[in-house]
């Protein structure tokens, strides 16, 4: 079965023998997008985190068949090295990762929640942001994601100024 | 104005009451069931985790037969639906998803707030099921059109298995005597035992 979707600004195809394929699969091991890690395979820890047509979802429980048609980005989509995302570069700033494995789904969560709301509290970050990292980088992530979150402002708000 | 808005507000309603009477099947009389025993019915699938997990009262949606607090405190959120960012479909698609052991069905949310069951006893539940002001303006027709047809209600007779890969427990009452038991209750004036 061939199922074709946009994933990162391209047009592509894939060919899958059980549309019910995790899109996590398809991603890493037919497209090669290492970036979305694979977890707990359980839709609970959140290290498979991608965009769907501009909604985070936990793609080790999203069947491939769900995409067609559908808007995917990957940690890989989020920003380039010349340009950052600012999730990605006040992650950079703070030095968040230690082990780093569990860090693009926490990214990608963050990016879609100040997609939302530029402006989150403490209390809207613990609401929204429930993935997990074992070596508990949580207090650096939270000073992040306020970080990410000026960043935006601050690109919003040039954007209005431009327009 | 004031008048022309309550008229339409009227034939609306009216429109929408013939549009549920047509859909509405009623009861085949073949069933022998009593009144009171399909309310019993009813009240078992009603209070059985797979439908209760989804009707709390303290807006945090519940998980397992032991109806265990959502992991990651998950909690009603916006519109029923979970967080801005972090919905219920972040993790609950349109199916049940059989590699994750994740649950899955047509508009997965948490029954409004209005509907929460969870603690509450029989009576107590009959009656917010009844009452307009908390069952989301239903009328008895609606009532039985949603509980028999509504592809959420009915996840409960196919719930998939879980993150172990073990089945889920159905409601002891199968589905074709539920749809049976929420007609002939209705069909009765969904009288309920105790308030007689």
């Amino acid at each position: 079965m061939e199922i074709s979707f946009q994933i990162n600004g391209e047009n592509r195809s894939v060919q899958v023998e059980d549309e019910n394929t995790p899109l996590l699969w398809v991603v890493r091991d037919v497209l090669d997008l290492k970036g979305t890690k694979f977890g707990c395979g359980k839709a609970a820890c959140g290290a498979c985190t991608l965009h769907v047509d501009g909604e985070a979802v936990r793609s080790c429980s999203y069947a491939v068949k769900f995409a067609k048609g559908k808007n995917i980005v990957t940690i890989e989509g989020l920003g380039t090295p010349e340009r950052p995302h600012p999730v990605q570069q006040a992650w950079v700033e703070e030095i968040v990762p230690q082990c780093g494995y569990c860090q693009p789904g926490f990214m990608m969560a963050t990016a879609a929640l100040l997609s939302k709301n530029d402006h989150p509290t403490d209390e809207e970050i613990d609401a929204n942001i429930i993935n997990v990292c074992r070596c508990a980088t949580y207090y650096r992530m939270r000073k992040a994601i306020h970080r990410a979150a000026e960043l935006t402002r601050e690109t919003n708000l040039q954007s209005t100024e431009n327009s | 104005m004031l008048f022309i808005g309550l008229i339409a507000s009227v034939i609306f309603m009216e429109s929408n009451e013939v549009a549920s009477m047509k859909k509405y099947k009623p009861l085949e009389r073949d069933s022998n069931i009593t009144t009171e025993k399909a309310y019993d019915q009813v009240m078992q699938v009603l209070m059985h985790p797979r439908c209760m997990n989804c009707h709390p009262t303290d807006n945090v949606p519940k998980q397992g037969d032991e109806r265990h607090p959502h992991y990651f405190d998950m909690a009603r959120g916006e519109n029923d639906k979970g967080f801005s960012a972090t919905k219920c479909a972040a993790c609950h698609q349109e199916e049940n998803n059989d590699y994750s052991g994740v649950p899955g069905a047509s508009h997965w949310a948490l029954a409004p707030a209005s509907m929460g069951w969870q603690g509450l006893s029989k009576t107590e539940i009959a009656k917010r099921l009844l009452n307009p002001s908390t069952n989301g303006g239903k009328s008895h027709e609606e009532l039985v059109e949603h509980m028999t047809e509504d592809e959420l209600v009915l996840w409960a007779w196919d719930p998939g298995i879980d993150a172990n890969g073990q089945p889920r427990e159905v409601p002891p009452v199968s589905e074709e005597n539920f749809k049976i038991a929420v007609k002939k209750w209705f069909d009765e004036g969904a009288i309920i035992p105790s308030e007689k």
